[in-house]
């Protein structure tokens, strides 16, 4: 089942106030502004239009983020279809921070609003409603980036034919911590294309560490 | 595709704390829910909760290292274990973890310093039980809203077929705490009376604890009759984030695609364990997807009223259920269930069946627009 071709066509990687997209860095905020600010400042910086962000928490915006950069100029349910376009993606903590701030709520009056975040699984959600994604779905928590499991999954997937492009990677947020690094895969090439094994998946997720400069 | 084995399961629950026993009071209809009137909110509630002094420790030498979530864990895979003789020190022996919220409760009682938000991380709970097994191969957690059990089941079928493992031990659980309740009540979520999923007079969920553990292997059982789990997916309604498809077109997506995989005609469905969470938009799209797939015909029942839901221990522990259904040849009930009340027709199963049953599709769908399908074969 491993025989499908894959490849890696976009990454992008968001962390310490830095946005990196195919390595090229994009913006560089060092104003020192707090995990809210910082991701406020980005949606300004890129244009993007889509007032729901304005109601999602943090790690909503995070993801939503970067895979809106991930994404760019590219309409991946109408390249495919909608059914076909998987999104499998995994942190560490969970939906913690946005379970600290659900919790506060509840000794006074309990938030609807804040509670529908506090499910790791959310961010998968809006990204499949902003880009119309209706394939395969999953949320795993592993302590650290498991690059060798999470290779395997999607790889999986295209394998039994249930998905033609997938958006991957990781996305967590945890106070004034956050970091994530996505990719797309295809099993069409594009141009820049990496095969989509463990090493690539590797180098991306340190860009994010910052352990490779453009 | 090889065929994947479903070789040992069981169910701790308020209930019973064996799947045999629960199995003998899903048949007699037994309920855990009660009204409680608990500290964890204002007003009494309905709920199916263990009882407070409910020992879950067990043979657990050293108990205060764990929580009363992974205790249950414990307890709930221990037996599981004893039952099939899985050797969990082989490299080729997965462990899958499936919980919404975990120690989540922990963020109720203690201030918040770094140590207890990696108590709560559910990797953490993960390694404990791996290491109190002496677990050796891969850890998965699965955290996907009310689909958890169920992707976390396709996710060891898929490990399993692709020779990565050979055995995959697959456990969920979730507490009913303050944070939880309070949750679904400010959604106005949770039903005044117990619930009743696919009824007319249905007004929202019932919430329950429990734990289930199935154990998958490619290795076929000696017992003269074997369960396969035989195909599975995931889908997404890219609709909204807190309600179900108004088409139910996604569900269905899922349903297609599971049936496909499991290599088996629609009609040879014999019975479908749903969802069915008794909130009128989520049984509303279950009928219509189930509507879609043509299967309105054949009987559904839902679990709700028997254990609440369940969330991250929901998809597994119904289909321990299937499990047993399809090994003894009976269709459960649906506790709750009346008067039909969805838009498009169901079979909803309102009273003990029997017959023979050789195929069945397990269904799940959640906040996030997740939906998910498994197709269960007996083995000839």
């Amino acid at each position: 089942m491993s025989d499908t071709q894959t490849y890696i066509t976009a990454h992008c990687c968001i962390s310490s106030g830095e946005i990196f997209k195919n390595g090229m860095l994009l913006l560089n905020d060092k104003t020192g502004s707090d995990t809210t600010g910082f991701l406020l400042s980005a949606y300004k910086y890129f244009n993007v239009d889509y007032p729901k962000f304005y109601k999602m928490d943090n790690l909503c915006k995070l993801g939503f983020l970067s895979v809106e950069l991930l994404l760019e100029g590219r309409r991946i349910a109408e390249e495919y279809s909608p059914e076909t376009v998987g999104i499998v993606l995994s942190n560490a903590n969970s939906s913690l921070d946005a379970d600290l701030n659900y919790f506060q709520t509840v000794k006074n009056i309990p938030s609807p609003a804040q509670f529908v975040y506090t499910l790791p699984n959310i961010v998968i959600g809006e990204i499949s409603i902003r880009h119309h994604c209706k394939g395969e779905n999953a949320f795993f928590v592993n302590d650290r980036f498991d690059a060798g499991f999470m290779q395997f999954y999607v790889q999986d997937l295209f394998g039994r034919k249930r998905i033609n492009a997938c958006i991957s990677g990781w996305v967590e947020c945890l106070g004034e911590e956050y970091k994530a690094a996505v990719y797309l895969v295809e099993n069409r090439p594009g141009k820049e294309a990496l095969p989509f094994n463990i090493d690539h998946i590797h180098q991306i997720y340190e860009i994010a560490n910052g352990e490779i400069n453009g | 595709m090889k065929p994947v084995f479903i070789v040992s399961d069981n169910i701790v629950s308020p209930i019973a704390s064996t799947a045999n026993e629960n199995f003998d009071l899903l048949k007699k209809g037994v309920s855990g829910i009660q009204l409680h009137h608990a500290t964890m909110a204002p007003e009494p509630f309905y709920a199916s909760l263990f009882n407070e002094d409910m020992d879950f420790a067990g043979s657990v030498s050293n108990p205060g290292a764990y929580t009363k979530f992974e205790q249950l864990l414990i307890a709930s895979i221990q037996d599981a274990l004893l039952l099939s003789g899985t050797d969990v020190t082989s490299t080729k022996t997965a462990l899958i973890i499936s919980s919404t919220k975990g120690n989540i409760s922990l963020i109720e009682s203690e201030p918040v310093n770094d140590s207890v938000k990696n108590r709560i991380a559910l990797h953490s709970s993960a390694r404990a039980i791996a290491n109190h097994f002496h677990f050796k191969s891969d850890l998965v957690v699965v955290s996907h809203a009310c689909i958890s059990g169920l992707v976390a089941l396709i996710t060891g079928m898929r490990l399993l077929q692709s020779g990565r493992c050979d055995n995959a031990v697959i456990a969920g659980a979730d507490i009913i705490t303050q944070f939880i309740l309070s949750g679904f009540q400010s959604f106005h979520a949770v039903s005044d009376e117990p619930c009743r999923p696919f009824d007319a007079k249905r007004n929202g969920i019932t919430l329950g604890e429990a734990a289930a553990t199935i154990i998958l292997s490619v290795k076929k059982p000696d017992a003269k009759e074997s369960i396969l789990l035989s195909g599975g997916a995931i889908s997404n309604d890219a609709n909204h984030i807190s309600g179900p498809s108004r088409t139910g077109a996604e569900l269905h997506q899922a349903i297609e695609a599971a049936v496909q995989e499991a290599g088996i005609q629609k009609n040879a469905i014999d019975f479908i364990s749903a969802h069915g969470t008794a909130t009128v938009y989520n049984d509303e799209m279950e009928s219509k997807a189930i509507n879609l797939s043509g299967l309105q015909q054949v009987p559904v029942n839902s679990l709700k009223g028997n254990y609440g839901h369940t969330l991250g221990a929901a998809g597994l522990l119904e289909t321990v259920a299937c499990v047993h259904s399809l090994k003894e040849n009976i269709i459960l009930p649906t506790p709750g269930f009346k008067d039909p009340g969805t838009s498009q027709p169901l079979a909803v199963s309102s009273a003990l069946q029997t017959g023979v049953y050789s195929n069945c599709l397990k269904t799940a769908s959640g906040f996030g627009g997740c939906n998910a399908a498994i197709v269960l074969r007996k083995a000839i």
